[in-house]
């Protein structure tokens, strides 16, 4: 089969890789039959370890969280070390108005924990989104310790170092009790909010607008060129993403029943940090894949050896700077396509 | 009972502690200006400077200067050797890596530590012709204060006559405006830049030693400090020696002061001060505009 033996018709081939690369483009952003998977294992999670529902809830929760996260850094580039504080916003937001018994329906806290969380991140969106680098990474930690600062010194309000225990949720839709032995609802109620805010993302990330922000990530400069309104679609991803991080701790303060300084930590940061990256940034499954592996091992090691586990974190993390170039997912792509080159 | 304190002692404290802030940070301002490399560790080095300082003093009846040689010399070797097997395979990767492989190294500084020395907090034993008090005519304060404020002086003379008089000076700050001009001229930048490495990562161990006495010395340090370092680093400017020093007397005696007037919640204002100098001055007090 030598070359001259089958001359190539330039035009035929160009044809046969567009329509190729046109297919692909066009099917993107249809469901896969894998894409169901995390949902049904979540699903089976509920009936087959009813003794971990505790631990489920936190799991989903610190997904919603690291998805919040990936839109602002995975997707746009944002480089963010501050994002607890909207997490914080909304969880103090949900604490606040059942703490001071002024609103505690379930699911309108949450609406407005996002408004809440949204608010700041627009503010502070607004301001910070002009700089890069180590100066926005010190702009949103600063922005982060300013509002932590704030919540301790509010002491009459926020309960302070304290914080704000046993809120007083009120049954979802009337019915259903939030029960802190039996965590049944919080489990499939953060699984119906997680699914409904996957969903969003999903939609917004293959959107016109979503590639805009892969745009901005990937070349600055070039979006600029072509007239795309950069600064204006940040801030829209920016105020987003806090949005949806104030749910997830809307709904952190919800299923744990209390609120206190440890929303608006650096640690919580850092931790949802370490878990997007560990699984893979600017990819929608990342935040679950870093979520699960970070929170299994943590759960199970971290009780009985903490210096172990911080040990074994340590290289963990080293090992997957050093080796993958984007986390856990960005590995398993690796070897899937050495697996399939080699099946060839 | 506040106005009985002489402002003097006041900005002395606030002095000392600023400075042992620069000695730590001055490393990591040059490597981040230099490389661009987001070195979260840098706090680790200072740890583990500190611990081979006060170690080698409790333990194996180190002098004081003798210790602090050590110390230095130490963290710097250890440095190196990561440089070469771990920082230098990510030059060219992006931030998020970086942050991921030093917050690692954190982690494996801060159990190492815990496994091997204890959790306990390690005690700093002055030398006793340190220990006491010195009279400088309008006020008596503190020897080791006083002699930590001469020393940082002594170190910000010392880099900066090294950075404006020295070919390897003249060599960084080339690199630090412009890295791929410096590259074409035939500046070897990986050799600078391990050689700056070394130094910063040494100077960080010897104010991990030499500040033991205000930031303490435990497996926390590496984290519990690392906000402070970033900030004196951001405000100063990177890869600016001087807006370092200015930056971290700055925070230094603004902390201290706080501290005493406002002992709850003070710290606001420094985060606050921070964002607003930041928002103002995007590169940093000192630092040059980057196109």
């Amino acid at each position: 089969m030598s070359v001259e033996a089958t001359p190539v018709q330039p035009g035929s081939v160009v044809l046969r890789l567009d329509n190729q690369a046109a297919r692909a483009l066009v099917r993107r952003h249809y469901l896969r039959w894998w894409e169901t998977l995390p949902w049904l294992a979540a699903a089976a999670f509920y009936f087959a370890f009813p003794a971990y529902l505790g631990f489920g809830t936190a799991l989903l929760i610190t997904i919603l969280f690291a998805l919040s996260l990936d839109l602002a850094l995975g997707y746009a580039g944002i480089v963010t070390l501050g994002h607890a504080a909207f997490f914080g916003a909304g969880a103090y937001t949900v604490g606040l108005l059942a703490f001071h018994g002024i609103w505690t329906e379930p699911i309108t806290s949450l609406l407005l924990a996002a408004i809440a969380a949204a608010a700041i991140g627009l503010a502070s969106g607004l301001v910070l989104l002009r700089t890069q680098g180590l100066t926005l990474l010190m702009l949103t930690l600063c922005t982060m310790a300013l509002l932590q600062e704030a919540a301790n010194m509010a002491h009459n309000y926020t309960g302070g170092f304290d914080g704000l225990p046993s809120l007083d949720i009120a049954p979802l839709f009337g019915k259903f009790e939030f029960n802190p032995l039996y965590p049944d609802t919080q489990y499939l109620y953060t699984l119906a909010i997680l699914l409904l805010c996957f969903t969003f993302i999903r939609a917004l990330v293959y959107s016109p607008f979503g590639q805009s922000l892969t745009g901005i990530r990937e070349n600055l400069l070039r979006m600029h060129a072509i007239g795309a309104p950069v600064r204006r679609r940040l801030v829209v991803c920016y105020t987003i993403s806090a949005a949806i991080a104030g749910i997830a701790g809307g709904l952190w303060a919800q299923t744990n029943a209390y609120v206190n300084l440890s929303a608006l930590d650096l640690d919580r940061a850092a931790t949802v940090l370490i878990i997007l990256i560990l699984g893979g940034y600017g990819r929608l499954y990342g935040a679950f894949i870093g979520a699960v592996a970070y929170l299994a091992l943590e759960h199970f090691l971290a009780r009985v050896y903490p210096t172990a586990w911080q040990l074994g974190l340590g290289l963990l993390l080293v090992i997957v700077a050093l080796y993958t170039r984007n986390g856990i997912l960005g590995l398993g792509e690796v070897l899937w396509r050495r697996y399939r080159r080699a099946a060839k | 009972m506040i106005a009985g304190i002489d402002v003097a002692s006041i900005l002395l404290g606030g002095l000392a502690a600023g400075t042992v802030l620069f000695i730590v940070s001055v490393g990591l301002s040059v490597t981040m200006g230099l490389m661009g490399f987001v070195n979260l560790a840098h706090g680790a080095f200072a740890m583990f400077g500190g611990y081979v300082i006060v170690l080698a003093m409790n333990r194996a009846q180190f002098g004081f200067a003798a210790a602090l040689a050590f110390g230095l010399v130490a963290t710097a070797a250890l440095s190196v050797v990561l440089e070469q097997f771990l920082y230098r395979r990510l030059y060219r990767a992006g931030e998020l890596d970086q942050v991921l492989l030093t917050i690692g190294l954190i982690f494996i500084f801060m159990a190492t530590l815990t496994i091997l020395v204890g959790p306990q907090s390690q005690p700093l034993q002055l030398p006793p012709e340190l220990g006491g008090q010195l009279n400088l005519g309008f006020v008596q304060y503190r020897t080791y204060s006083l002699f930590l404020i001469a020393v940082g002086f002594l170190i910000v003379c010392g880099i900066w006559l090294a950075f404006e008089r020295t070919r390897i000076g003249a060599q960084i700050r080339a690199t630090v405006d412009n890295r791929r001009m410096a590259e074409a001229l035939g500046i070897n930048v990986d050799r600078l830049f391990t050689i700056t490495f070394a130094f910063g990562s040494g100077m960080a161990g010897l104010g991990g030693g030499l500040g033991a006495e205000f930031l303490g010395l435990d497996p926390q340090y590496a984290l519990k400090y690392l906000v402070y370092f970033l900030i004196v680093v951001s405000v100063g400017g990177l890869g600016s020696v001087v807006g370092v020093y200015y930056a971290s007397l700055l925070l230094g005696v603004l902390d201290f002061v706080l501290k005493l007037f406002l002992p709850k919640g003070g710290t606001i204002f420094i985060y606050a001060l921070t964002i607003l100098i930041l928002l103002w001055r995007p590169q940093g007090l000192f630092g040059r505009k980057t196109t």
